[in-house]
């Protein structure tokens, strides 16, 4: 059985996200005015060969520290998907 | 002296720091990321600019957990000497010997171009050739140079006069208009700027050199 964890991941608050500012300057520019802020992160998918949710909950933590996620600029969430 | 220098798959910049270490007399190893044992003898360890692992993740992230890494953060926890330039910066950042990270540049743009830094108070191996508020020319070439610390750290970085070069007139964003920083113990020197870019008058300066000479001289006298 599979279990499949998607991570998302953004820039801290208070850290510059000149990418996000630079996709609401364009979409301002298309119209859009009632835009207050953008930020840009990513999102990664894990699937992991276990039905033990509470055990890759613990892995997907541990990998979120050790390596996808800089936490010095970055914030992070996981959700796991249905 | 003798210096090794890390290539990590991506690595751009290597070789131009291998003939900077050469061409101030030390000797130099070529060393590869995949590599679990330094070799003998190895004063300094160099990290080169580029795009190691094509910056995914993010910049310096994966090479951060190359095997050759294991061994540099236990040669770092010995007192030994590490230079990381540019993409090599973004990787101590990564792997926590140096404090904060590197974002993307302010203005977004990929910077290619020769800048002024003033030489910071930090007092090193690496600036023993310079003196505090020198201006010099030095070459940068980075998407992603724009240093960012917590305010905590930069307060350190500042009281305990740990930054090696800040930008004259900063081109993207770095807190402080920091260009370089040193680790608490000073052997660890991380730099966005390619001072191997500016050791000969052919290549449009030679302020670069001083750090270079700096090592050479300073591993002769502890010798």
């Amino acid at each position: 059985m599979v279990l499949k964890a998607r991570v998302s991941i953004l820039p801290k608050k208070d850290i510059l996200d000149p990418q996000g500012q630079a996709i609401s300057g364009a979409l301002k520019n298309m119209g859009f005015a009632m835009i207050e802020n953008v930020r840009q992160g990513k999102i990664i998918e894990i699937t992991l060969s276990t039905d033990d949710r509470d055990l890759a909950e613990k892995d997907i933590e541990i990998m979120c520290r050790q390596l996808l996620v800089n936490q010095v600029i970055e914030s992070y969430e996981i959700a796991f998907l249905e | 002296m003798k210096a090794g220098v890390i290539s990590f798959p991506g690595s751009n910049c290597d070789r131009d720091l291998r003939v900077a270490f050469d061409a101030f007399g030390m000797k130099v190893v070529a060393l590869w990321h995949k590599e679990t044992c330094l070799p003998e003898g190895i004063d300094i360890i160099a990290l080169p600019g580029g795009f190691s692992y094509g910056d995914y993740l993010r910049c310096g992230a994966i090479a951060a957990h190359s095997p050759i890494c294991r061994e540099v953060k236990k040669f770092a926890d010995r007192g030994g000497y590490v230079l990381g330039v540019c993409n090599g910066f973004q990787i101590l950042c990564e792997m926590g010997l140096l404090p904060g990270g590197l974002l993307c540049n302010a203005g977004i743009k990929f910077l290619g171009k020769s800048v002024m830094l003033r030489v910071g108070e930090a007092r090193s191996v690496f600036t023993a050739h310079y003196t505090a508020g020198d201006l010099i020319e030095i070459p940068i070439a980075h998407h992603d140079g724009n240093y960012f610390a917590a305010a905590n750290e930069l307060e350190s970085l500042e009281g305990e006069s740990r930054i090696a070069f800040r930008y004259a007139q900063n081109p993207n964003g770095s807190a402080r208009d920091i260009a370089g920083i040193v680790s608490t113990n000073r052997r660890i020197l991380g730099m966005m700027p390619h001072p191997e870019r500016a050791i000969d008058p052919l290549l449009g300066s030679k302020d670069g050199g001083y750090l270079f000479h700096g090592l050479a001289q300073g591993f002769t006298q502890s010798a």
